[in-house]
């Protein structure tokens, strides 16, 4: 087995790079910056669910002079914001599809005057049905979208599954739902665009994906690529929700740039961010499962169905990492999984951290323990029986050629909860009080990168260079926005250059300035563009042995010595490394089968959760995370990470509900979208066992997304555990305890004495 | 924002700032447009996340919340005055090594409650903590480490103190 190589800079825990800025409040931000002669836009839009547009009115008491409209006849280019397929117009064109689609645009000098403009402009609609849910949407009666309101569907199929029941020792079936869930990044989104007849057109935003931004533009604008300019400015937080969103709002501004003549700035407040751009996709999931008589699973049938939005988006991608982790991380010998993704009229799902997975994973570690009842066996014991080791293959048939060590970290989970004497002690404490506590676990994986594919397409390119006033500099598109891009990726050039960790900055992140390293999702930083920072570095250290005598073993002097001397006889010092799968990485998009991850994150979780069955409250009280996700190259900013996405896992299976009437978002405000306070989270404990992976950064795997996926499963495996009764759908309310649970167990009023 | 204006004086983190702002302005415009104090941010405008939060004549507020006339004669702290000569605040200094920070758009109004929270109880215990940070929401940490970089800012006040 791999041990972790002996490092001086990777896996400490230096200070994160733009750590102090942020400390002081000198970080800039969008909403910090200011351009000379900026005007402040504003976005008009649909107030119903699906309608013709029949007329626009413009309230004759303001001065329309001092403003400018953008319509969708203004659009220098096409009329669409493209992610997969083409069918989001940039604005409204006669018909909207969902509330708060946007229609036009206005912009004025005085940001108070804009938002009074906006009220102003009166849209008159001619209503078409809606269709507002999965069911409504699967019915096709009423089409919304294409010619079956299928956004995407995929097959996936392993052995014969259809045989296999009729040898079954048990069959056990079961449906489980998640709803929507808000990132609730604390900064909203933001941008500033500026156009002028030279340059063209330049965007400042926050964001995470700059080359993204960058081909929306092109199409909008028709512009060539070196006339368009996206800078990713410090993200206050992004989670997928500043993936495919800032190609909408940043079309916009620049639109308005273009036909105002001058810097346009376009903020949402918390109200519009939260009503108009994209959440988690709500999903339904039912579960088919044949054991033998020990428990062996024989058969999987499962079938995923997703609430898209309105646009199809990334939900197809999306759909496709639900369905790669649909099947938990175990052996079974004949699989079929059937999803499909569904329009709906309602702002469109787009990312958000686990994409897809969290939904899916939430079904099959629910379902395992409903499983482990019907089979009167120990639920640990169930997925142990079951669970996936080195040498074997999953359901797309991809063989785990990497040491796989459930057994471990559920050893180790189990350890560090000290489960069973909890057990034993909830189990005596239970019948005696009124507060009813359980344990709950979930195993899962997450896998790094892109899918399938994925990552030889996007044939990221990046690395280092060295500037004349000595500053070595990562060259890539990856950006920062919390996760901790900037550090790592500097911790490891300069480990591999021998320099020291301050010798090393970011470039910025400029599409005129770096190279298209992809995009900052899908858990690939740290493998993926880590590895290529690492190769890159490498690169330039031979570069700089063949052509400027850089010694075998060098001192930091020799190496700027020998950088200057490249640079005056090349004029410049720059090492660029493009991405190469690993070897026998193979993919049938088709049929769904191969490599559907070049790496996997491993992690067994452990909640326990506190039932009142008198308030009917759902508390996590403590919470055990153990994980394999390769090297550990920052302590802990990873940490950090697993923290938070528990803490964001907490908040989807507790707390977080989106709320639509009429395709709306009712609760579209801070006051009562409610996610986990100081005061809400649980003590969180993070363990690591390190494997390192060979063909990622100093051994590095995904770890950002993977934290996100075992909550929900976790805790309501607690509350089951807990209260004897099963809930299959998050998120979990009192409300819906007290529906449940006062049902099955109605509990005396204690006496008023 | 049009209509009439108001003289407002106010002291920013010792200095004296005088403006002349419509008097409904909120004190988390007039910081950020006015005085160019951008340190402080804005995340849902009416009091529930705490991004904006400023100590205003030792209270801690959400400067969403503020008309800037019934900020008039007041001293105010913003995340700009806790360095001081160059020197970070044990704060800062915490949340820097421990990891407090991550996004960092929370952590200018995370550290002024933290400053509120330490001023009134200089060693506070974990659910002290939790509660004096309860009206602050970070989406990225999870909290432990903000919790954590409290707890060592007040460990090492108090070694400097015993110097």
């Amino acid at each position: 087995m791999n041990s972790p190589a002996k490092t001086r800079i990777v896996g400490t825990s230096v200070p994160r790079k733009e750590g102090l800025d942020k400390l002081r409040g000198a970080a800039r931000y969008i909403d910090d910056i200011q351009r000379d002669g900026m005007w402040h836009g504003a976005t008009v839009r649909s107030t119903v669910p699906r309608a013709l547009i029949r007329s626009i009115g413009f309230d004759p008491r303001i001065d329309w002079r001092d403003f400018i409209v953008v319509f969708a006849a203004d659009i220098p280019g096409e009329n669409r914001i493209q992610m997969i397929v083409a069918d989001q117009p940039c604005l409204a064109n006669g018909q909207v599809n969902h509330c708060d689609e946007a229609i036009l645009l206005v912009a004025h000098p005085d940001k108070h005057k804009v938002r009074e403009a906006v009220n102003a402009v009166h849209v008159e609609y001619e209503p078409l049905p809606p269709v507002f849910t999965i069911e409504e949407s699967e019915k096709q009666q009423t089409i919304v979208w294409g010619a079956d309101n299928c956004f995407k569907s995929f097959l996936l199929e392993k052995g014969d599954v259809d045989s296999a029941w009729t040898h079954a020792a048990h069959i056990v079936e079961g449906e489980y739902r998640t709803g929507a869930q808000e990132h609730l990044y604390i900064e909203n989104n933001g941008v500033i665009a500026e156009f002028c007849e030279n340059d063209g057109l330049t965007v400042w935003g926050s964001l995470q994906c700059p080359f993204y931004v960058h081909k929306s533009l092109l199409a909008v604008f028709n512009l060539p690529p070196e006339k368009v300019r996206v800078i990713q400015t410090e993200t206050g937080g992004a989670f997928g929700g500043k993936e495919d969103y800032p190609s909408v709002i940043a079309s916009h501004a620049a639109l308005l740039a273009m036909k105002c003549g001058h810097p346009v700035k376009l903020i949402y407040d918390r109200i519009e961010d939260l009503a108009a751009t994209t959440k988690r996709h709500p999903s339904r999931v039912r579960h088919r499962t044949a054991l033998d008589a020990s428990g062996k699973l024989l058969a999987m049938e499962i079938q995923i169905d997703t609430d898209g939005g309105a646009y199809s988006t990334l939900s197809s991608t999306v759909l496709s990492r639900a369905t790669l982790h649909s099947p938990g991380p175990y052996v079974c010998p004949n699989v079929r999984v059937r999803s499909h993704t569904w329009a709906t009229n309602t702002v469109p799902y787009g990312a958000f951290r686990g994409f897809g997975a969290p939904q899916t994973i939430f079904a099959i570690e629910r379902h395992m323990d409903e499983i482990a009842a019907v089979l009167k066996l120990d639920p640990l014991e169930l997925r142990r029986r079951n669970f996936i080791h080195q040498g074997e293959t999953t359901a797309t048939e991809q063989l785990m050629r990497e040491p796989v060590i459930l057994d471990k970290l559920l050893d180790r989970a189990l350890a560090e909860s000290d489960y069973h004497a909890r057990r034993s002690r909830f189990a005596k404490e239970n019948p005696v009080s009124t507060i009813k506590r359980g344990l709950g676990i979930a195993a899962f994986y997450h896998g790094s990168g892109f899918t399938g594919s994925g990552e030889r397409n996007l044939n990221s390119l990046a690395g280092v260079d060295v500037t004349a006033d000595g500053n070595v500099r990562v060259l890539v598109s990856s950006t920062e926005f919390g996760q901790g891009t900037n550090t790592v990726l500097a911790q490891v050039a300069a480990e591999t250059l021998r320099l020291d960790y301050e010798d090393v900055v970011m470039a910025p992140p400029d599409t005129g300035i770096v190279p298209n390293s992809g995009p900052t999702v899908a858990s690939r930083t740290a493998m993926v563009i880590g590895r290529l920072i690492e190769r890159a570095s490498m690169q330039l250290i031979e570069t700089l042995r063949k052509e400027a005598g850089l010694p075998e073993d060098f001192s930091r002097g020799e190496f700027f010595a020998a950088c200057d001397e490249l640079r005056a006889s090349t004029g410049e010092v720059v090492s660029l490394c493009r991405y190469d799968a690993p070897p026998r990485i193979y993919w049938d998009d088709q049929k769904y089968r191969g490599e559907a991850y070049p790496a996997y994150a491993w992690s067994v979780q452990v909640a326990q959760v506190a039932v009142d069955t008198i308030t009917y409250s759902a508390e996590v009280e403590e919470f055990w995370s153990v994980q394999e996700a390769g090297r550990v190259i920052h302590p802990v900013l990873a940490a950090g990470q697993i923290e938070g996405g528990i803490a964001q896992g907490i908040g989807y299976a507790l707390y977080e509900k989106v709320l639509l009437q009429n395709g709306r978002m009712a609760n579209n405000q801070m006051t009562n979208y409610i996610m986990p306070t100081a005061e809400d989270v649980p003590p969180i404990h993070v363990f690591w066992e390190e494997l390192p992976f060979q063909h990622g950064g100093f051994g590095a795997k995904g770890i950002g997304e993977l934290p996100h996926d075992g909550p929900a499963p976790a805790i309501l495996n607690a509350v089951k555990d807990a209260t004897g009764v099963s809930f299959n759908t998050i998120p979990l309310l009192p409300e819906d305890l007290f529906a449940k649970l006062h049902a099955s167990h109605p509990i005396e009023e204690p006496a008023i004495v | 924002m049009s209509g009439p204006q108001s003289p407002i004086r106010l002291k920013v983190n010792d200095q004296s700032c005088n403006v002349t702002v419509p008097p409904m302005k909120r004190l988390l415009d007039v910081l950020r447009e006015d005085l160019h104090l951008t340190g402080t941010k804005e995340g849902c405008g009416e009091g529930e996340c705490g991004s904006c939060s400023v100590r205003m004549n030792g209270e801690l507020v959400n400067s969403c919340l503020i008309p800037v006339l019934q900020a008039d004669g007041a001293s105010i702290e913003t995340v700009e005055g806790l360095e001081r000569h160059g020197v970070l605040h044990p704060l800062q200094q915490a949340f820097l090594h421990c990891g407090g920070a991550q996004c960092g758009i929370c952590t200018p109004g995370m550290l002024m409650a933290a400053k509120h929270l330490l001023e009134h109880n200089p060693h506070p215990g974990l659910a002290e903590i939790r509660e004096g940070l309860a009206g602050n929401l970070c989406r990225c940490t999870g909290f432990m480490r903000i919790f954590a970089s409290v707890l060592s800012a007040a460990a090492n006040s108090e070694t400097t103190h015993a110097r």
